[in-house]
């Protein structure tokens, strides 16, 4: 039954992982960069709601309704102001300028916020969960993460099939240039994908804070899980997102079921295979983002 | 493009000259020469936090040097070279404590990261560039995660250095000092020479454009390759460097990413794709880090900033303003063009 | 309509265009010839606003557009149909068509008409552009720009890689387009096809206008060597 519980641990961490993963695969299929300081972003979004929570007595699970539409703006100001330049100087230069992000952010928050660890207290829910059967139960948070990340991921769907702007993103990310003679003001464009990647990574934070415990340093652990549910689900496909993330989650708990220091070795170890065995990823699906 | 060919055939081939060793790096190669054998004289004349001082600055000149002959010349962003500053320190470490001498076991170390580079290449190189930055993370977190679990090696909490405490320190960290100057003019030497090859050229064709690289027949893997492992290898000569130096190891440290970000902001400050950045880069790093040391973490927000900065709106690095403006250059691995008067001045071509 | 003055384009230290001076006025098809790198594309790319000139002004409709970004170009009617077709391999036939609704100028271009206009794309308006032929594909290129109802089209080599009845299949649509008040600025490699269709043409070597007139004006030994070189190396050049 350990393995069993293990198992569906790992699917719902696996939540966790796609709703990183997804910021991440969409910015860099949209506008080709890989953002280094993706996991101090989402560290940051959980800091923000700690202060709206200070500020405005909330419920934790509410504060994304301010945190998402804030980390939007500061997205697509970061894609005009920096990404966006940087992308014009070289492709290459936005994994410098984005590192040195990382390395800033997370020292500022050092700065202002200590190293101590944070989470959110979520009252009776922390302890609620649903119970299968006598031995298995599935933690209620567990569960509103992996609920979040599959509609994350189905309405970043249906918005980049469906609508005006997702078509006009595809058009961009296909091909800039002739986006633009057609009519479609790229660098807008680009920064409304910024924007809506920056929900994602904010949701990321907050289900961070919800699920475990986050400090100044938390993020670059979150890049490379998210960077590894990507690759293992294949570049490009959303639904690969989401089935790489459960991959590298069930990795990681069954590892620590065999030993417990080993989770995340185990995790490292099955994305190695995977790029060694079948670098195109598990899933091959035409370009979705 | 079809325009840009018609174009060049109009300009005459006098319109355009072209040149390599320039009477500024004759007298670099001298002074170049000059300073390794002045350094060398040092632990006679100065104190040893003067030295002590100097061998860290060459460990991360070397570091600095090696990430640069990745990002610089082959256009390969890596944030994992820990991983071989790692392996070249535990290296010496098993050694060691298999009754070796730490000194004498660096070229060990330098061996064995460069051949564990090779395997691990051929992983990381199926990512295309923008992911290989993570993928060599990654590789650096696995070798860490691994490395803690061989208690005998010290395990999550460190070890200390068998081999040395018989040594006189003052001969010591004097012995230290050589191999750290002795490895990064080594280091300098090897990047000098690599890029002034056939395959130099190679590289700096396959950074300016891949495609157009392959076309024209440039073995572009195996070159990038061959870069790939001189650069851990490197990195593993300075892994050996920090052991020695420290007496000691613990693994979350030498397999930090703040090997990376030193690294980088080091190439970055001074000057990607030349050898004199990386240089010039270790002495501003060091400038800024004697400054502001006291500041904390508010240090590494300057740092942060700095770098991206400079990535934005310098990006040849303090070293490219200064080689353009004068005209400088100690190793000249690269050509000058000195174009017709009439067309506009771009200060240097490729480098 | 559109007024070109001086316009000089550097690629680094190439020289692409070099003083070129054109003007297309509403319902007028004119046509740049020259030979392979002669600067023809890179002229029509910089109208498009996809180089930045070295020198000189582009006007349209009086107004100094040399700064302005291609998208916003768009908005006021000057629309290009590149080289290449370059359409969006992740879209199908009719999302490709309604990118060029994007700049939202009102016109009386929408899906119905450009299928009215190749009736063929209507069955296939749901496959993505990688399943249709060259001809095919180039179509869909021309109606994602006339979707965007342009005032001027900027036409980049249409029957490159196209067949002969291909080529004149997409070109007869031409006239109707002109009827309607467009005016048209194509570049053509086949110059026999471009002197049939323009009223006025402009031949550029090594990036200048080396001669420009009416293709009924001009004999073939002076558009020869005007494409060439031949007569432009010896004098001046000269309207012919």
């Amino acid at each position: 039954m350990n393995w069993v519980n293990a198992i569906i641990q790992g699917v719902m961490l696996g939540g966790l992982y796609a709703l990183f993963a997804c910021g991440l695969s969409l910015l860099f299929g949209v506008v080709r960069v890989v953002n280094l300081a993706h996991g101090d972003f989402a560290v940051l979004a959980a800091y923000l709601a700690l202060v709206v929570i200070t500020v405005t007595h909330v419920p934790a699970l509410l504060t994304f309704v301010i945190v998402a539409p804030l980390f939007a703006l500061f997205g697509y100001g970061v894609q005009r102001l920096i990404i966006q330049k940087s992308l014009e100087v070289s492709p290459l230069t936005t994994l410098l300028v984005t590192f040195g992000l990382s390395v800033v952010i997370q020292n500022a928050l050092l700065v202002f916020a200590s190293a101590d660890s944070h989470s959110f207290d979520l009252g009776r829910l922390t302890s609620a969960s649903l119970q299968i059967t006598p031995e298995l139960s599935i933690a209620f948070v567990s569960l509103i993460i992996f609920f979040t990340a599959v509609v994350v991921l189905v309405g970043l769907q249906l918005f980049l099939s469906n609508t005006a702007t997702g078509r006009s993103i595809r058009a961009a990310a296909d091909d800039q240039e002739a986006a633009a003679i057609a009519g479609v003001n790229t660098r807008h464009v680009f920064g409304v994908a910024a924007a809506i990647a920056f929900a994602t990574v904010a949701l990321a934070g907050l289900a961070l804070g919800t699920y475990s415990s986050f400090d100044p340093s938390a993020g670059p652990p979150r890049l490379i899980y998210a960077f590894e549910a990507v690759i293992i689900g294949g570049v490009g496909s959303l639904w690969g997102t989401l089935v790489g993330g459960i991959i590298l989650g069930v990795a990681q708990t069954v590892g620590a079921q065999i030993d417990p220091s080993g989770g995340v070795l185990a995790g490292h170890l099955v994305f190695l295979a995977v790029l060694a065995l079948r670098p195109q990823g598990l899933i091959r699906a035409r370009l979705a983002t | 493009m079809r325009t840009g060919l018609d174009a060049s055939e109009k300009t005459s081939p006098r319109a355009v000259r072209v040149t390599r060793a320039r009477r500024s790096s004759l007298w670099g190669l001298v002074a170049v020469v000059a300073a390794v054998i002045g350094l060398a004289t040092l632990p006679y004349l100065v104190y040893a936090d003067v030295t002590d001082f100097l061998t860290n600055a060459f460990i991360l000149l070397v570091l600095a040097s090696m990430w640069n002959l990745l990002a610089g010349y082959c256009g390969l962003i890596s944030v994992g070279q820990q991983a071989y500053v790692g392996v070249g320190a535990y290296s010496v470490l098993i050694l060691a404590q298999n009754g070796i001498n730490p000194y004498a076991a660096i070229p060990a170390a330098v061996l064995a990261a460069g051949m564990i580079a090779v395997p691990v290449s051929f992983l990381v190189f199926r990512l295309r560039a923008e992911y290989f930055a993570i993928g060599t993370w990654v590789v650096a977190e696995v070798f860490f995660l691994a490395l803690v679990r061989v208690r005998s090696l010290g395990g999550g909490t460190g070890t200390s250095l068998p081999g040395l405490s018989l040594i006189d320190p003052a001969l010591r960290e004097a012995i230290t000092y050589w191999s750290a100057l002795a490895i990064a003019a080594a280091a300098l030497l090897a990047s000098y020479v690599l890029l002034s090859s056939r395959m130099g050229l190679d590289l700096t064709a396959i950074r300016d454009n891949e495609v157009a690289a392959r076309s024209v027949g440039v073995r572009v893997t195996t070159a990038q390759r061959i870069v790939y492992v001189v650069s851990a290898a490197g990195c593993g000569a300075g892994g050996a460097l920090l052991i020695i130096s420290q007496l000691n190891v613990l693994a979350s440290a030498i397999f930090s990413v703040q090997w990376s970000a030193k690294m980088i902001f080091i190439s970055l400050i001074g000057g990607v794709g030349s050898i004199e950045g990386p240089i010039l880069g270790t002495g501003i790093f060091f400038a800024i880090q004697q400054s502001l040391a006291q500041l904390g973490a508010w240090y590494l927000i300057l740092v942060g900033i700095v770098g991206i900065f400079v990535a934005m709106f310098l990006p040849r690095g303090v070293w490219g303003l200064i080689s353009s403006r004068f005209h400088i250059q100690v190793f000249p691995v690269g050509y000058w063009l000195h174009p017709h008067p009439a067309l506009p001045q771009r200060g240097r071509g490729k480098s | 309509m559109l007024e070109i003055r001086n316009l000089t384009v550097r690629h680094g230290y190439l020289q692409a265009v070099t003083n070129v001076s054109l003007t297309l006025s509403v319902g007028e098809t004119v046509a740049i010839i020259g030979a392979n790198g002669a600067g023809k594309s890179t002229l029509l790319r910089s109208i498009a606003g996809l180089h930045r000139p070295h020198a000189g002004d582009i006007s349209f409709d009086g107004r100094v557009i040399t700064r302005l970004a291609s998208h916003a170009r768009v908005r006021q009617g000057l629309v290009l149909v590149p080289e290449g077709r370059r359409l969006f391999p992740s879209l199908s036939v009719d999302e490709n068509l309604l990118i060029g609704t994007t700049s939202g100028r009102p016109g009386s271009w929408n899906l119905r008409r450009v299928f009215d206009l190749f009736p063929w794309m209507e069955a296939r308006r749901r496959e993505p552009t990688v399943h249709l032929s060259g001809g095919e594909q180039q179509a869909v290129a021309l109606g994602r720009a006339l979707m965007a109802n342009p005032r001027v089209l900027l036409l980049d080599e249409l029957s490159l890689g196209l067949a002969p009845t291909v080529v004149r299949r997409i070109y007869g649509v031409l006239p109707d387009l002109i009827r309607d008040g467009i005016g048209v600025l194509l570049v053509e490699q086949d110059v026999g096809q471009a002197l049939r269709v323009a009223d006025r043409f402009q031949c550029l070597l090594e990036g200048r206008t080396t001669l420009e007139g009416r293709p009924a004006e001009a004999t073939p030994a002076a558009v020869e060597a005007a494409y060439f070189g031949l007569a432009a190396r010896a004098g001046p050049a000269g309207a012919a």
